[in-house]
């Protein structure tokens, strides 16, 4: 994936259903991604984020509906999912084509250098969640699933975190589909962010401000007053 | 009641006194009783309290050991008990290992292997030494495999419990890390199973012991539990409890073994156990 190629999907999901039982948790859903395309995906607890990626990861095969995707896939899981008896440096190298130095690349990207040989269950939950965030990223996949990875984040390592993505984001350009809770997140990131509700994509607006954006913009105050609406939550300032 | 009326306050005290003293204190304190029972046992023996013919004194079986040492009597003894063991163990446990990852890893291997498993392991297997006789004889094959099939179970149980409880979430990491079937087993599966399976090796290295000496006790003629039975007919008494000491002294030995595998498989527990 050297260049972005407009009009190629990496992703193209058609009447997707997921039933848990009775509980319908997507419903009909369409969706297409499109090559290198940032998505940022947002929607309550319990919406069925997860799922959704679950099935674009192919992870869930009782779906109903079509689902395509082309091109490799990582994942970083919302729980960081570290192999507890591999160090952290072989979480990294396991199933990687790459050499090792990549690897160790990857690690000190996400400033883990130090932490290379420590056990998974002696990290701390930030440490642990970059390192899983890394396992993704060095892949360097087409699609790249990341569910909720900068939770666990404290507010600095979050904005270098931000940073490391997008740059690695404009290096190998893969799509990226983020989930998120953070509208903030999404609009400073995202080139396109959905919001997931009742089973299906409920809101899909296009961000189009340059990078490095600013939480002033004018563009980004607008879209989050609709992401909020769209969310079910009052937008700040309303009267 | 008072005894612990007056400790509880010393357990909240702040530790100004020095940890280790007070831990080799007490490790020296429970050296106390079982010295005193081999000291009145000795003093019953040399009264004459204690009839050799029912159990012979301490520094008898002392220098019985020694003699028994020197002679190679025992060391021959002990080596033909450890190859059967050493046999049936590798036996048994490889079969053992080997069915819980067939029946462990697939729903057919599972619907083939653990029904029948699941049957032998109700049989009560010291009660097969008859048949075992009848079918081996009474050569070496009959005690190797007693000690083989007692082995296999507890490992064959452990192991396949130790597979199926292998994280269904770490199974989806290793399919989005593209891990091939084989990749899967080995970077997942096994070390996943491995603590459970190490517990099994503890039951099972117990186990073994045991069918050894019941097998040893029917018929042989070489290995430590000949030597008991032969000294039983010469009512030799300090030949049978060295005998004893060095079955147990091996039971331990061999579960200080496991128990050092334990620490080096297991150690990225560690750092979260403590
Ligand atoms: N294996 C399962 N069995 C039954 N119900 C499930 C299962 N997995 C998810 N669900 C249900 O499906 C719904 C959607 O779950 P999902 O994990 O996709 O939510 P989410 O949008 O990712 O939420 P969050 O933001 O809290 O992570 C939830 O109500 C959840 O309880
Ligand atoms: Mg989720």
């Amino acid at each position: 994936m050297a260049a972005r190629l407009p009009g190629v999907t990496v992703a193209s999901v058609r009447g997707l259903t997921k039933a848990f039982g009775e509980r319908v948790v997507l419903e009909s859903l369409d969706l297409e991604i499109g090559s290198g395309e940032f998505i940022a995906l947002l929607g309550r607890s319990g919406s069925g984020k997860s799922t959704l990626l679950r099935a674009l990861a192919g992870l869930d095969r009782e779906v109903s509906g079509e689902l395509a995707v082309t091109g490799s896939v990582a994942v970083a899981f919302q729980e960081p999912r570290l192999v507890p008896w591999k160090r952290v440096l072989g979480n990294i190298t396991l199933g990687l084509d790459a050499p090792v130095e990549r690897a160790r690349e990857a690690l000190a990207e996400v400033g883990l250098t130090e932490r290379e040989q420590a056990w998974p269950l002696t990290l701390s939950g930030g440490e642990a969640q970059r390192a899983s965030l890394a396992r993704a990223l060095v892949r360097e996949p087409d699609l790249l699933l990341l569910d909720e990875p900068f939770s666990a984040l404290d507010a600095l390592t979050r904005i270098s975190v931000h940073q490391l993505v997008l740059e690695l984001w404009a290096r190998h350009r893969p799509a990226v589909l983020l989930v998120t809770h953070d509208v903030d997140e999404a609009l400073l990131l995202a080139d396109r962010v959905l919001v997931l509700d009742e089973g299906r994509i409920a809101h899909d607006s296009a961000v189009t401000a340059p990078r490095p954006r600013h939480r002033d913009n004018p563009e980004l105050i607008t879209l989050r007053a609709d992401l909020l609406t769209a969310l079910g939550v009052s937008p700040e300032g309303r009267s | 009641m008072s005894v612990i009326e007056l400790e509880a306050p010393a357990e909240v005290r702040p530790r100004s006194r020095p940890q280790p003293s007070r831990t080799r204190g007490k490790a020296w304190q429970r050296w106390l009783s079982p010295i005193a029972v081999i000291a009145i046992w000795q003093l019953a023996s040399s009264t004459g309290l204690l009839p050799p013919r029912l159990l012979a004194a301490p520094a008898t079986i002392a220098a019985t050991a020694a003699d028994l040492v020197q002679s190679g009597v025992l060391p021959t003894a002990v080596g033909v008990s450890l190859q059967r063991v050493l046999l049936g163990f590798g036996a048994g446990a490889a079969a053992g290992i080997l069915l819980a990852l067939v029946a462990g890893l697939s729903r057919p291997g599972e619907n083939a292997v653990d029904p029948i498993m699941q049957m032998l392991r109700a049989l009560p297997f010291f009660g097969l030494i008859p048949l075992f006789i009848l079918w081996f004889g009474i050569g070496e094959t009959p005690k190797v495999l007693l000690v083989a099939l007692a082995v296999s179970f507890p490992l064959y149980l452990n192991t396949f419990a130790g597979v199926r409880g292998v994280d269904g979430k770490l199974a989806e990491v290793a399919h989005t890390l593209k891990l091939g079937r084989a990749a899967l087993i080995r970077h997942i599966v096994l070390p996943g199973a491995l603590p459970q399976t190490l517990v099994g090796l503890r039951q099972s290295l117990g186990v073994a012991w045991l069918a050894l000496i019941v097998a040893e006790q029917v018929n042989a003629t070489a290995g430590l539990g000949y030597m008991i039975n032969d000294a039983r007919e010469f009512l030799r008494t300090d030949v049978i409890v060295v005998g004893l000491l060095v079955y147990s002294a091996l039971g331990l030995l061999t579960d200080a073994l496991v128990r050092l595998l334990e620490r080096r498989a297991l150690s990225w527990r560690r750092g979260f156990l403590g």
